[in-house]
């Protein structure tokens, strides 16, 4: 028999909680409003422990944290030992967290070794009971909304952290935190971590950002994207591209937004020479306002762009950095 | 070495799915279908390992209803030496497969082929599940490598590095084989199939099978049931027409009216 208790799982946990850990809260406290039941959180990885306490004032029951050293370097198969011995002992009804490239690496993993049904990307919960769920998300390159019926006692889901938003005022009460040790192995011996190489940059990341300035292939580059980066310093905003971007080897892989790259919805998006392909809109169409600057008035970005300007983007993004600094 | 690729008939990449009168299914009259572009990549990425000499065969493995022969066609038009259609035309009229269920019956199919390296897409671009390659994985206990932007494997054929693109960055892994790779955008291109490429698919091994045939899915405690299901689609809600201004002073002006900056 599950309880009607949550898990929400963050892994590899940061030194504090970001955007996409409040929305795996958010999603979280929708699932036990559904069913009644109690929030706890689980935290892997080597900065658990001491990121508990930023995480203490989120409304959770008990936050569990487990740091053993095969999570030191991130691996899917040692992330889902992990998560697998942890929920063993527990009937949680719902295991939850926020899409990211480690969750879509190892929460299916994870719901292959439970023999649980498992939900990508959620953007709403419909219902949730004991034995039943409905949830939405998008299918189709973002094109569609599907709403999934999940039967079985127990279900694993990410959710879209767009789409979850936690309240911004803190709970008081602190939750307590239990330190879970197992001592044996959780590293799979056919997998070997290496290296990661990650992309610095004192812009605030993509999917943190309030503002974010995105160029297209029409920049032709780093001529364009200087301007690009001249506006997105004066409006404090993170900078993203489109694959052709990247592909062209302009922008490493981590700024790009679309289907197969990050999924944004800031407050602010500038579409710039950006044609508007279907699987770049995937990535950024629930941005409250989109802004696009394309020499093309038929470009398919200017259907869902709020503001729109037609105009040469070399000549247009100075002439706005510097109206935007009167 | 053997290498088994994994293949999904999916609508066209830049098709613009409707939802049909019933609001449960979709309106597929005139859509293209093709291979799933990742599923694509897969393929090309197999078929270098082999001219690298570095695998003897490419096997094809797809599982869906008869009419992803198609698919299977293109793949080994492509290059790929042999197909398997795991047809699962019964059980679809009864259920809808769910991942773990696609993801157990190609782990049989794996068990029974035993290759030293199975590469799939990173996701299939219809239901954008992103599921069900670590679920095959771990249903194998096979070391994974997801979104591979490069792949190498050694030259004794034991191992295989990945760079794997992740939301930080790069990441490097070494695996050891038996063991499977999901492949990104950025690893490869793949190729047109030639005409004779073409003509020679149609003399190429294709076997079907009945999923209800497929032996060693007991060892994996039967196929279960389906506990996944879409119940209904809608479109996305309309958004409202935006306006166009007509000068980077009047957008200027329009952001700071709209309080956005
Ligand atoms: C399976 C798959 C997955 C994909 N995933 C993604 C993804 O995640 N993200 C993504 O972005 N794409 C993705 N794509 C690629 C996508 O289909 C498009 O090819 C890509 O988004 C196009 O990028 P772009 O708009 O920069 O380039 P283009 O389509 O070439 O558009 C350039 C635009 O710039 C304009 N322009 C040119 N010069 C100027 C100028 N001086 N001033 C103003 N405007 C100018 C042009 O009018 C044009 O509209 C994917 C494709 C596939 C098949
Ligand atoms: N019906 C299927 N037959 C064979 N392979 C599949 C099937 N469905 C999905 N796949 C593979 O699984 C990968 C990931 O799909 P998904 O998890 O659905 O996003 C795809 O790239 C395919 O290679």
């Amino acid at each position: 028999m599950t309880t009607a208790d949550v898990l929400i799982i963050v892994g590899p946990t940061p030194s504090s909680p970001r955007k996409i850990d409040r929305a795996a809260i958010g999603f979280g406290r929708k699932a036990t409003d559904c069913i009644s039941g109690e929030l706890d959180l689980l935290l892997l990885g080597p900065a658990a422990e001491t990121a508990s306490s930023q995480f203490a004032h989120l409304g959770a029951r008990k936050i569990y944290t487990i740091g053993h050293a095969d999570l030191a370097n991130y691996t899917a198969e040692a992330y889902t030992h992990a998560v697998c011995d942890f929920t063993s002992e527990r009937n949680y009804r719902f295991l939850g967290g926020s899409a990211s490239s480690a969750t879509r690496d190892y929460f299916p993993r994870v719901a292959a070794r439970l023999g649980i049904p498992m939900a990508s990307e959620v953007l709403e919960i419909d219902q949730l009971t004991a034995d039943q769920a409905q949830l939405v998300r998008a299918v189709f390159v973002g094109n569609l909304l599907a709403t999934l019926s999940i039967s079985g006692p127990q279900i694993l889901a990410t959710c879209r952290a767009s789409a979850f938003e936690v309240p911004a005022e803190e709970v008081a009460t602190e939750s307590p935190v239990e330190v879970v040790t197992i001592s044996h192995a959780l590293a799979l011996a056919g997998k070997q971590f290496l290296s990661l190489t990650e992309q610095t940059s004192d812009r605030p990341d993509l999917t943190e950002a309030e503002i974010i300035v995105s160029g297209g292939r029409g920049t032709r580059g780093a001529e364009g994207f200087q301007l690009l980066e001249q506006l997105a310093d004066q409006l404090g905003a993170a900078i993203g591209c489109t694959r052709a971007v990247v592909d062209s080897g302009w922008m490493p892989n981590d700024l790009q937004v679309g289907q197969t790259g990050k999924v944004v919805a800031p407050k602010l998006y500038f579409a710039v020479a950006i044609s508007g392909a279907i699987q770049h809109m995937a990535g950024m169409r629930s941005s409250k306002t989109v802004v696009a600057i394309n020499k093309d008035p038929d470009a398919p970005i200017f259907e869902i762009a709020d503001l729109g300007l037609v105009a040469d983007m070399l000549e247009a993004v100075p002439q706005l950095t510097e109206a935007l600094k009167g | 070495m053997k290498i088994l690729v994994t293949i999904k008939r999916t609508p066209h990449r830049d098709a613009r799915m409707r939802v049909a009168a019933d609001g449960k299914s979709l309106e597929t009259g005139d859509i293209a279908f093709e291979i799933n572009p990742f599923d694509e990549i897969a393929v090309e990425e197999a078929l270098r390992i082999k001219e690298a000499g570095k695998a003897q065969e490419v096997v094809a493995v797809t599982v869906g209803l008869e009419v992803a022969r198609e698919q299977l066609l293109a793949a080994l038009a492509m290059g790929a030496d042999r197909g398997i259609l795991v047809n699962s035309g019964g059980a679809a009229e009864k259920q809808e497969l769910d991942s773990l269920q696609i993801a157990k019956t190609l782990s049989a199919v794996i068990q029974s082929e035993q290759p030293g390296l199975v590469i799939m897409g990173k996701l299939a671009t219809d239901d954008e599940n992103w599921q069900i390659a670590p679920m095959v994985a771990e249903l194998l206990g096979w070391p994974q490598a997801t979104f591979a932007s490069k792949l190498e494997l050694s030259e004794d054929g034991k191992t295989a590095q990945v760079t794997r693109e992740v939301d930080a960055g790069l990441e490097e892994v070494e695996l050891t084989l038996p063991a499977l790779v999901t492949v990104d955008l950025r690893i490869n291109e793949p190729r047109y199939a030639s005409l004779p490429g073409i003509m020679k698919a149609k003399r190429k091994p294709l076997d079907v099978i009945e999923i209800e045939d497929l032996g060693g899915l007991a060892d994996l405690g039967g196929i279960g049931q389906s506990c996944v299901r879409t119940v209904s689609y809608r479109a996305l809600p309309a958004k409202e027409k935006g306006i166009l201004v007509d000068s980077a002073a009047a957008l200027a002006a329009a952001l700071k009216e709209r309080k956005l900056v």
